[in-house]
């Protein structure tokens, strides 16, 4: 996935290189380079955005929520209720990318896009995708980078592409300061005093990202140290014994039933974490925390993890946190009664 | 060798392989740790060590031991026994879509997002349906050869179940729900804890006791039907009892451990080499053979590296040149 040291340079990939003809001037028109060379005029008036999937729909949603054609899968009632009603009823579409097509391109088509967004990884296998996507529907196929540090870049990119810089930059400032909050924060952490956290992951808390995998993107970003990290991989499963030999100084789990038995479980009761009540459950809603979908719902989980890693880092209410960022990037304001149920991982 | 010594051999081996597995592992247990554990465990007396120790050995460690005993002999058994039922050397005890079934009850509870005993339980259930159907329609069909009609139905039906795996995964969440199917799939003792090891025991207890208790008139399974029955043998009855026995302890297994192949397939020919072809002798031998069989693997898969090895991968990697070897050894007779 992205974020990996030492792959190419993470320009926002757009059809292959580059894309679009920045320079001052700002009503340049911008264009679309593929692979093949060819410049194409990126439309004058975006008006219809099909998202490849669940990482692209909330980046669109969060930029401008009017533009999205649909959803990847439906949402449900618990999301919907913290999102725009009008916006969040619309259709189930399908994934373009991903694991697994569930679109089907004739019915992309049907829904006339102006462009196809996808946000993740720029690896090239998904630029080979966007190409054969392009080339069959001749929609542009827009491809931004998602790595979870690159949000603010990938905002402006957007906002250029979509004519809506203000909100991207907007959105872009906001990404930046919450990821320099955590970053100086955390700089100030001794490599020796940074937690060794295990991500519990699925429902028996035995999945976790290995090092450099996208669902543990945001436990690098805020210093600590993923005990399955030291070999590079992706998603993997372990067994609790491993994880009793590993005795991670916190656990951040997914999955709410997982959670709640681990005190009653004697297995994971004898871990250092669980006795010293270090286990913490990433909120959920309107999307995860911590992973799934890996989008820009991650940049509040950040707050949240150093929050609970460094509880004296991060003095900052949490739910007043919750409250702005629902405010500016989900377009709804949420109570104080909706964050605090958020936060506790309900709904 | 002697089939005695054979069934000895057998027995020492499963011995050993239990004495490996409880001594090695990821978290550092020292012999003597072990040893003080377990005393401590069974007098009921603190033994000093952190409370992780004993958290290894008797919620981790060794119920997955317990589990991987349990599967490996009930799977050996249940696929001694259906290749003598089928005749046929190359069978397993998958043939009439209990995998299948236990693996697409298991999806569709991941799909439904039940907690781990309900997906083990909808998992189980699974197994035991589709065998049903399988043997329903084996029995509606009457006419011609009985045991080859279940075979066919079970290809046929099996091949259903797994489309609906199919659909299953295109239908999960690719973030959650996909990754939890495939490593279920892929088979694994990993979560295994002393609230899983009930249920298992209990099935995996019943059906190997089944396929046991009816050992001694297994060997007329070899005869066509019409001469069995001339000796006495009532084949129908036989022949669901058999099926019976095999479908809970291979429905309980991949209800507890994903799908573990090979293991069924390869373990039995192993045991005949040891003791011959003769049912009363075989059978347990089998059973003794696959549970250390899978409790070596299984250490290994959780062994070999910090993360988990999925045991179907490492069944089919160990179980293949093992299989050619055997077949080499045996030139292909098997009788």
């Amino acid at each position: 996935m992205s974020g990996i040291p030492g792959a190419p340079s993470r320009r926002t990939l757009l059809i292959g290189a580059a894309a679009l003809a920045a320079g001052g001037a700002r009503a340049a028109p911008a264009t679309l380079r593929d692979a093949t060379g060819r410049d194409l005029p990126v439309p004058a008036a975006v008006a219809r955005v099909f998202p490849a999937g669940p990482p692209a729909a909330i980046l669109l949603y969060t930029l401008a929520p009017d533009l999205l054609l649909g959803w990847p899968r439906a949402l449900r009632p618990d999301e919907r209720a913290l999102l725009l009603p009008e916006i969040a009823a619309r259709p189930e579409i399908g994934r373009l990318t991903g694991r697994g097509n569930t679109a089907n391109l004739e019915s992309v088509l049907a829904l006339a896009p102006d462009l196809i967004l996808d946000a993740g990884s720029t690896s090239e296998t998904y630029l080979s995708l966007a190409r054969r996507v392009e080339a069959q529907t001749g929609v542009p196929y827009a491809l931004l980078d998602g790595a979870l540090a690159r949000t603010p870049e990938t905002y402006r990119v957007l906002g250029r592409l979509l004519r809506r810089e203000a909100a991207g930059e907007d959105r872009a400032a906001a990404a930046q300061q919450i990821l320099d909050r955590v970053a100086t924060r955390v700089a100030t952490v001794p490599a020796e005093r940074r937690p060794r956290v295990y991500a519990a992951l699925g429902p028996r808390g035995l999945q976790t990202g290995r090092g450099g995998a996208i669902n543990v993107e945001s436990l690098d970003l805020v210093g600590a140290r993923n005990v399955a990290g030291e070999a590079s991989g992706g998603l993997a499963t372990v067994s609790v014994e491993q994880v009793l030999a590993w005795d991670p100084d916190a656990i951040v789990a997914t999955d709410a039933r997982f959670a709640a038995g681990l005190r009653g479980d004697p297995a994971w009761a004898s871990l250092r974490a669980v006795r010293e009540d270090r286990v913490h459950l990433a909120p959920h809603l309107p999307f995860g925390w911590l992973e799934s979908p890996p989008s820009v719902n991650r940049l509040l989980g950040l707050l949240w993890l150093g929050h609970c890693l460094y509880p004296n880092l991060f003095p900052e209410d949490l739910a007043a946190e919750t409250r702005a960022f629902h405010a500016r990037f989900y377009g709804r304001p949420i109570d104080a009664a909706e964050a605090a149920r958020i936060l506790a991982g309900q709904g | 060798m002697s089939p005695r010594a054979g069934l000895a051999a057998a027995l020492a081996f499963l011995l050993l392989a239990v004495l490996l597995a409880l001594g090695v592992g990821r978290f550092p247990l020292s012999p003597l740790d072990l040893a003080r554990a377990l005393w401590a465990g069974l007098t009921g007396t603190p033994s000093g060590l952190p409370p992780a120790t004993g958290a290894v050995l008797f919620q981790v460690r060794g119920p997955r031991v317990l589990a991987a005993l349990l599967v490996g002999a009930g799977l050996a058994a249940a696929g001694t026994a259906f290749q003598g039922l089928f005749r046929n050397p190359l069978v397993s005890p998958d043939l009439l879509g209990a995998s299948s079934g236990a693996a697409l009850g298991a999806v569709a509870g991941i799909l439904l997002g039940l907690p781990i005993l309900g997906i083990e339980a909808l998992s189980f259930a699974g197994g035991l349906g589709a065998v049903a159907v399988v043997y329903a329609i084996g029995a509606t069909l009457r006419g011609g050869d009985a045991v080859l009609t279940l075979v066919l139905t079970g290809i046929v039906v099996g091949s259903l179940l797994g489309a609906g795996i199919g659909l299953a995964k295109y239908l999960a969440d690719p973030y959650n729900q996909l990754p939890a199917i495939t490593f279920w799939l892929l088979g694994s003792l990993a979560g295994i804890g002393l609230g899983d090891l009930l249920p298992l025991a209990l099935a995996v207890l019943a059906g190997t006791a089944l396929l046991l208790a009816l050992r001694w008139r297994m060997n007329a399974m070899s005869l066509p039907d019409e001469e069995a029955r001339a000796l006495g043998v009532p084949t129908g009855v036989l022949r669901a009892a058999i099926v019976v026995g095999a479908t809970l302890v291979t429905a309980a297994s991949v209800a507890a451990a994903g799908i573990v192949g090979w293991v069924g397939l390869v373990v039995p020919h192993l045991a005949r080499l040891l003791v011959g072809p003769s049912f009363p002798r075989l059978l347990p031998t089998a059973a003794l053979l696959g549970g250390g069989f899978l409790l070596l693997i299984d250490t290994l898969a959780r062994t070999m590296a910090p993360v988990e090895v999925p045991l179907g991968i490492l069944t089919a990697v160990v179980g293949t040149p093992f299989f050619i070897a055997l077949l080499a050894r045996t030139r292909g007779g098997w009788s």
